[in-house]
């Protein structure tokens, strides 16, 4: 009897090469047409411009791209498959690394509550952090609906137009403040997410996925269009600030101020920082609140549809209202975000609310780690912090994600940090004693 | 009445258009059962190519329309099929078997990645090329409306009927159809019995972005304009017909095209043509509820 | 009915798809606290009844009523699936097994509780400020899958992903899982397959004190004559979506029509005795 032999074929240096020149020379056929060649307007009439020292580049790139992937992933592989042959194909737990992800998490937490003060001379930072914050909150809504019950999402930014509009429309036109309107438009987003998901819900997943879509696109195309509500393209201007249980961050005047109240000099910073502590707190419960739901039957019901739809209805779930309880929770964050945005900004109009936008929250979802609180800070981090870094940056950014959100799925399909920790346990300290 | 006949002409053409796009949906979710959200963008990439190809033509001095047009859907289907596959290649071949989210993630990635990519090497700009099929047939003229029968309108309709008969042929009658349709049946068990499975995807891929590319050619020649966002417009219409006419059948997308070009045409000529797209997709949500399989598809039987 | 009382009685039963009759015109009655095996070849429709009793195809003619201790007589086919489980208390696993995966074994046995947690919870809002209600029920749940997992020498693995344990432990904890949603009738799709003999010994154990402890009627799928034969009280044998024989396990062993046509033709008789020789 002789063992089975797993040893994989090394392939041969013209191997190697002749794999590289196909992929260079698909490269190059796919280039030709976008790289090589190109219409530039002159005097009003199309011409064709080349490249091609860019072509040959971009092939060449290819050629020694490739050569070097397949080298590092055979000898990633062939390591990998000696050290599990040595340690008995047994994987190596670290022990931990939920304890780092909880460090890391507050102490994320103790720094973002003191950002405004360490940063107290530099509105940037404080106003970046905002625009942070702004995205994690949208990347927590999405993550229950994408990360925890599995339904794919592609017009998030439906409900934050929602909740931006709504609050925008409640104060503009009937006097409403802040804190009045962020419940009420919350709940009118959620309402859009009723409207929409009880009958797509029922449908196959991938169904969903273009449902949302098309909705996104149908909200953008009526504010874009019914005027006498929205304004049309020019949107909604002089959308009222929050205030500081009424107390307005105004220039003193005849009505009590928040810097006249408190005996400060008026500053301009105050609101900045002000906003970012609205939106912090906004964050922080929202953290408590999905992070006990998943603890909840609720939540463990959405992972479980999200692992087996149908097991899930042989064990007498609802698996229709499981799913729209996560994308009703998650339409609502959403609004919040937007609320939120809306009173910000004091302007919006449908141009914050294309596709673009929902697929960077989706992109901040998905690479972050779905289903993972912490690997959407990270991700909204480094997606708004690259455009800040230069010009060119911002004009490969969406460049940038679509190429990552491909490499993520072929490389760790549960997203970056898809470690997931389990909602309840019978031995309580997670060791093995 | 004369209002009602231009309108059915437009709309006719406009959804043979969209039909085409359709079939490369429908067939891809019927061999691997996943949206392909980056079909819209491969139609996208075929208009920018025939532009950069009717371009070169003209600035070659090549003044034969007719010459022009056959030598550009030649080379736009040729590097656009070669778009499709390498879309396949690199995106949802290594998801295969993976979760059921991953490849939708992979597919919007894509998607993503082709538009930012052609307003990156193309240019943010629309592209006018210069009109080429001009003139027409006027039919009739009544109530002070004269019915017109575009050059270019005819020579959609006689591409894509040309072309969907060869398809159809394609798909009942030679062996690659035989083993497309097996794959869609049962994939493990086309492998069994020695039928290159990846290869088959692969071709399945390629043939719809080469109808795709027909598509966006036509499309070029008929707008005259092109920019990088109309894959994503025309791909979320194209799939609406796939999914009306029944997710799967090839018939049925061409049916579901169509209607929606019709209904499109109409809705803009007697509603409003600022909510035409809003009449698509709220089609698409209506057919979803009250009949996912579409007018022309098997109901779908839930595997246990 | 020999004065025997069922559980559950399907009648004149049909399942078409397109021309192809999966089912034909079967009826069948289930008695109560006792193991009823469905036999047949593949293809034979055996799957196909499952999911017609359980809500997952709606049978195209045909009814199938559950004669529930509590609730009366429910007329399963007019359920939708989900309360198959939860209304009717009839409860099945799967031919290819369908945990999940990612979350642990004792996360999917307290996912089996959903219906129960989530009326403690208030529908989520007396779980949120963890009321003392809800931690009751909570601690409940704990108890009833941990004693579960104890009861077929799972506890080991209780915090282990589902989706990392070998195959034939996968089966168990779907029998576990299963049992968690209180069924009073459990319908195993193939619970032996790809079990080696001891464990397959383990699960004749594990069925028999079911049926007869907690009083629990079982339907059974399976191929593995050596379960069927040990275990059932009574069996049903499908061919080509017809029933064409039923009795107990001796009476099927003998009879000719199930020899020829389950089993093939001469070696047949051999198989069916081989296995169930003492």
């Amino acid at each position: 009897m002789s063992a089975p032999v797993y040893a994989h074929e090394a392939p041969t240096a013209a191997e190697r090469v002749k794999d590289a020149l196909a992929v260079a020379f698909v490269a190059l056929l796919l280039g030709i047409p976008m790289i090589g060649l190109t219409t530039v307007d002159q005097g009003g009439s199309l011409v064709v411009a080349t490249r091609w020292s860019w072509l040959a580049a971009f092939a060449a790139a290819c050629f020694v791209g490739r050569l070097v992937l397949r080298f590092s992933l055979d000898t990633l592989t062939r390591r990998r498959t000696a050290r599990q042959r040595a340690a008995g194909a047994k994987t190596v737990k670290i022990a931990g690394a939920s304890r780092l992800v909880s460090t890391i998490g507050w102490v994320a937490v103790a720094f973002s509550l003191l950002l405004p003060i360490v940063f107290s001379d530099n509105r940037y930072v404080v106003d970046t952090a905002t625009t942070v914050l702004i995205y994690v909150m949208l990347g927590w809504g999405l993550n229950v609906v994408v990360g925890l019950a599995g339904l794919l999402d592609l017009g998030h930014v439906a409900f934050y137009a929602v909740g931006a509009y709504a609050y925008a429309l409640l104060s503009t036109q009937f006097g409403w403040g802040f804190w009045t309107a962020l419940p009420v438009a919350a709940l009118i987003s959620a309402a859009f997410g009723v409207v929409l998901g009880w009958p797509s819900l029922r449908l196959r997943g991938d169904y969903l996925a273009i449902v949302t879509l098309g909705f996104g696109e149908i909200i953008r195309v009526v504010l874009n269009n019914w005027t006498s509500l929205s304004g049309g393209p020019n949107g909604v201007t002089s959308i009222p600030r929050p205030t500081f249980f009424g107390l307005a961050f105004k220039p003193p005047g005849d009505t009590p101020t928040f810097a006249g109240f408190f005996g400060l000099d008026f500053s301009p910073g105050h609101r900045i920082v002000f906003l970012y502590y609205v939106i912090l707190v906004l964050c922080l419960l929202t953290n408590v609140f999905v992070t006990r739901l998943r603890k909840l039957p609720v939540g463990r019901a959405w992972e479980a549809v999200r692992e087996d739809e149908i097991a899930c209805k042989a064990l007498g779930m609802n698996v229709t209202n499981v799913k729209l309880s996560a994308f009703v929770l998650g339409a609502m964050l959403g609004g919040v975000a937007g609320v939120f945005f809306a009173a910000r900004q004091g302007f919006i109009s449908p141009e914050s609310f294309t596709f673009n936008e929902s697929a960077i929250i989706l992109a901040i979802v998905v690479l972050g780690g779905m289903g993972s609180q912490l690997g959407v800070v990270l991700a909204s981090l480094v997606l708004v912090l690259l455009p800040e870094l230069g010009r060119d940056f911002a004009e490969y950014r969406m460049l940038l994600f679509g190429t990552a959100m491909i490499l993520i799925m072929i490389w760790r399909p549960g997203g970056i940090l898809s470690k997931r920790e389990p909602t309840l346990r019978h031995v309580k300290d997670g060791g093995r004693a | 009445m004369a209002l009602a006949i231009q309108q059915l002409i437009n709309g006719l053409t406009l959804g043979a258009v969209y039909g085409l796009i359709a079939i490369g949906y429908t067939m891809v979710y019927g061999i691997i059962g996943m949206i392909n959200f980056a079909h819209g963008d491969i139609y996208m990439v075929s208009a920018f190519i025939a532009v950069t190809g009717f371009t070169l033509l003209a600035s070659l001095g090549v003044s034969s329309v007719p010459l022009a047009l056959v030598t550009v859907l030649v080379l736009s289907v040729l590097f656009t099929s070669v778009y499709g596959w390498a879309v396949e290649r690199t995106a949802y071949r290594p998801l295969r078997g993976s979760t059921r989210l991953a490849p939708l993630i992979s597919a919007i990635g894509m998607s993503i990645f082709l538009q930012n990519m052609v307003q990156l090497t193309q240019g943010a700009r629309v592209k006018p090329i210069p009109p080429m099929f001009v003139g027409g047939i006027d039919l009739f003229t009544s109530e002070g409306f004269t019915v017109r029968l575009a050059y270019s309108q005819i020579l959609i309709v006689i591409v894509t009927v040309a072309l969907m008969s060869g398809f159809t042929y394609l798909i009942t009658k030679t062996s690659f159809g035989r083993q497309q349709r097996a794959c869609e049946q049962d994939r493990t068990m086309t492998a069994l019995l020695g039928i290159n499975v990846d290869r088959t995807i692969s071709l399945t891929f390629m043939i719809g972005a080469a109808l795709a590319a027909v598509a966006g050619v036509m499309v070029t020649v008929y707008y005259g304009v092109v920019d990088f966002y109309i894959g994503f417009v025309a791909g979320i219409k194209a799939f609406t017909a796939a999914v009306l006419g029944g997710v799967g059948s090839l018939p049925g997308a061409m049916l579901g095209g169509l209607i929606i070009g019709l209904i499109e045409a109409f809705w803009s000529a007697y509603l409003s043509a600022e909510y035409k797209d809003v009449a698509t997709f709220s089609i698409l949500i209506l057919v979803l509820m009250f009949r996912p399989s579409g007018l022309l598809g098997r109901p779908e039987v839930e595997k246990v | 009915m020999n004065g025997v009382h069922n559980i559950l009685n399907v009648e004149r039963l049909s399942m078409r798809f397109g021309g192809l009759a999966a089912i034909d015109d079967l009826s069948l009655d289930v008695p109560v606290g006792k193991i009823t095996a469905v036999i047949g070849p593949n293809g034979a429709g055996k799957t196909t009844l499952f999911n017609c009793l359980t809500g997952f195809y709606k049978p195209t003619v045909g009814s199938v009523r559950l004669n529930h201790p509590q609730r009366g007589t429910l007329l399963l086919e007019t359920l939708p699936s989900h309360q198959v489980a939860h209304k009717a208390q009839v409860v099945r696993t799967f031919q290819n097994i369908r945990l999940f995966p990612k979350m642990t074994v004792l996360e999917n046995l307290i996912v089996a509780q959903h219906n129960a947690l989530q009326q403690a919870s208030f529908f989520t809002l007396a779980g949120l400020f963890a009321l003392p209600s809800y931690r009751r029920a909570e601690a409940a749940a704990m108890e009833k899958a941990v004693n579960w997992l104890t009861r077929l020498g799972l506890i080991e693995k209780a915090d282990t992903a589902a989706g990392d344990l070998p195959y034939g432990t996968q089966r168990r904890i779907e029998i576990a899982r299963a049992l968690c949603v209180d069924p009073i009738l459990l319908c195993l799709d193939e619970p032996a397959a790809g079990l080696n003999p001891r464990e397959s010994a383990e699960l004749n154990e594990l069925l028999m004190r079911l049926a007869r402890d907690e009083g629990i009627s079982i339907l059974l799928i399976e191929h593995d004559m050596s379960v069927v034969m040990k275990v059932s009280d009574h069996i049903c044998v499908l061919n080509y979506g017809r029933k064409i024989a039923e009795g107990t396990p001796q009476e099927i062993q003998n009879d000719p029509n199930v020899i020829k046509a389950y089993l093939g033709e001469e070696d047949a008789d051999e198989e069916l005795h081989a296995e169930v020789a003492p």
